[in-house]
């Protein structure tokens, strides 16, 4: 149990790299990305995790009292942040080479390339 | 065998070993639920009695971690730029828009509700970002994300009026602009760069965090104006070959 979230994350990056290894599809290999990011999510989140600890919000609660991790918290908000930023500019550039080169194939991209 | 398949059986085992040196990384974690960072511990005791910001978390994303953000709301302006670069065409109004209009009374309706209520929650997620869940990355977010439902429940036409370039260009300048000039208002006043000019303020209140708030509503900003340009940008690529498809 102690090491079951870190080994969601751990799973996640996997699977997500093993996606974007066999990708047939630029925008598949956009979402890959994102599954191999979401990992970073579940770390940090289960990293800063402790037990029966509430919200670092301290409307309402105690100065003190035991909540969870308020860095990785931000580094998490940092994360998803720079997620979305980075997926859009490759979508726009998965969009470009199918309008110049007609396939969104990585492989065959590749080959019309040289 | 394809070169993908090839590849698929090659990555299999090296995952393997990925995975098996990530398992004796995270090993060497401390247990799930026993973390006592030194950090957090100190911002989760600090952050209230020294910035009179109840949200830890706002807290160091704006505060104790203010100068990485800016650079992070830098990132996010530059990925726009890109994206409108390889995107935003000069001198296609030939088409016109399509025929999208939605003829459903109680659709329009419950959109037009729709639009006020989700604009709403992220005007209050903004507002009180420094004092309960929210802030002004996710506050923004919610603005941009009830702009779209005027593109699903009235027409591309009504979306692409209220989203012109001309308005949320400078909207999102001003908004990445706003957070270095409550930096330099710092500097200006002999104080460090970023460093709260305004004093903390009341806990608990929307006054409280002086500048934070500044940069709050300026990060608020620039995330509405940079999402609703990236669904506008992506939005008239699905557009326009349909509108061209009919003409024809």
């Amino acid at each position: 149990m102690n090491f079951l979230a870190y080994g969601v994350a751990g799973w996640i990056c996997i699977v997500g790299l093993y996606g974007a290894i066999v990708s047939k599809n630029l925008i598949h290999l956009a979402l890959c990305l994102t599954v191999i990011q979401s990992s970073t999510y579940v770390l940090l989140l289960s990293v800063g995790y402790r037990h029966h600890g509430t919200a670092p919000i301290y409307k309402g609660i105690r100065l003190g009292t035991n909540t969870v991790d308020p860095i990785v918290q931000s580094l998490a908000l940092t994360d998803i942040v720079i997620s979305v930023t980075v997926i859009a500019l490759i979508l726009a550039l998965a969009l470009d080479v199918h309008k110049k080169l007609g396939t969104a194939d990585p492989d065959e991209v590749v080959e019309l390339q040289g | 065998m394809t070169r993908r398949q090839i590849r698929g059986t090659i990555a299999i085992p090296v995952l393997g070993a990925l995975g098996a040196f990530l398992y004796w990384g995270l090993s060497g974690l401390p247990p799930f639920g026993n973390y006592h960072g030194f950090y957090g511990h100190m911002v989760s005791i600090l952050s209230l009695p020294q910035r009179h910001v109840t949200n830890a978390v706002t807290a160091t994303v704006f505060d104790y971690r203010g100068f990485d953000t800016m650079g992070e709301e830098f990132i996010l302006f530059a990925a726009v730029t890109g994206v409108v670069l390889l995107l935003r065409k000069s001198g296609e109004d030939e088409e016109g828009p399509p025929e999208d209009t939605v003829t459903s009374d109680a659709l329009r309706l419950f959109g037009l509700l729709a639009l006020a209520g989700g604009v709403l929650v992220g005007l209050w997620l903004a507002a009180y970002g420094l004092v309960t869940p929210g802030g002004g990355f996710q506050g923004g977010v919610a603005i941009a994300s009830g702009f779209v439902l005027l593109y699903l429940t009235g027409s591309y036409l009504a979306f692409a009026r209220r989203t012109s370039e001309s308005a949320l260009d400078p909207l999102e300048a001003v908004g990445a602009a706003g957070y270095v000039v409550v930096g330099l208002a710092a500097l200006i006043a002999g104080l460090p760069f970023l460093a709260n000019l305004l004093g903390p303020g009341k806990p608990g209140t929307l006054v409280s965090g002086g500048s934070l708030g500044f940069i709050n509503w300026a990060v608020a900003l620039e995330v509405a104006a940079a999402n609703t340009i990236l669904y506008k940008e992506f939005l008239e690529q699905y557009i326009v070959p349909i509108a061209r498809g009919r003409k024809s």
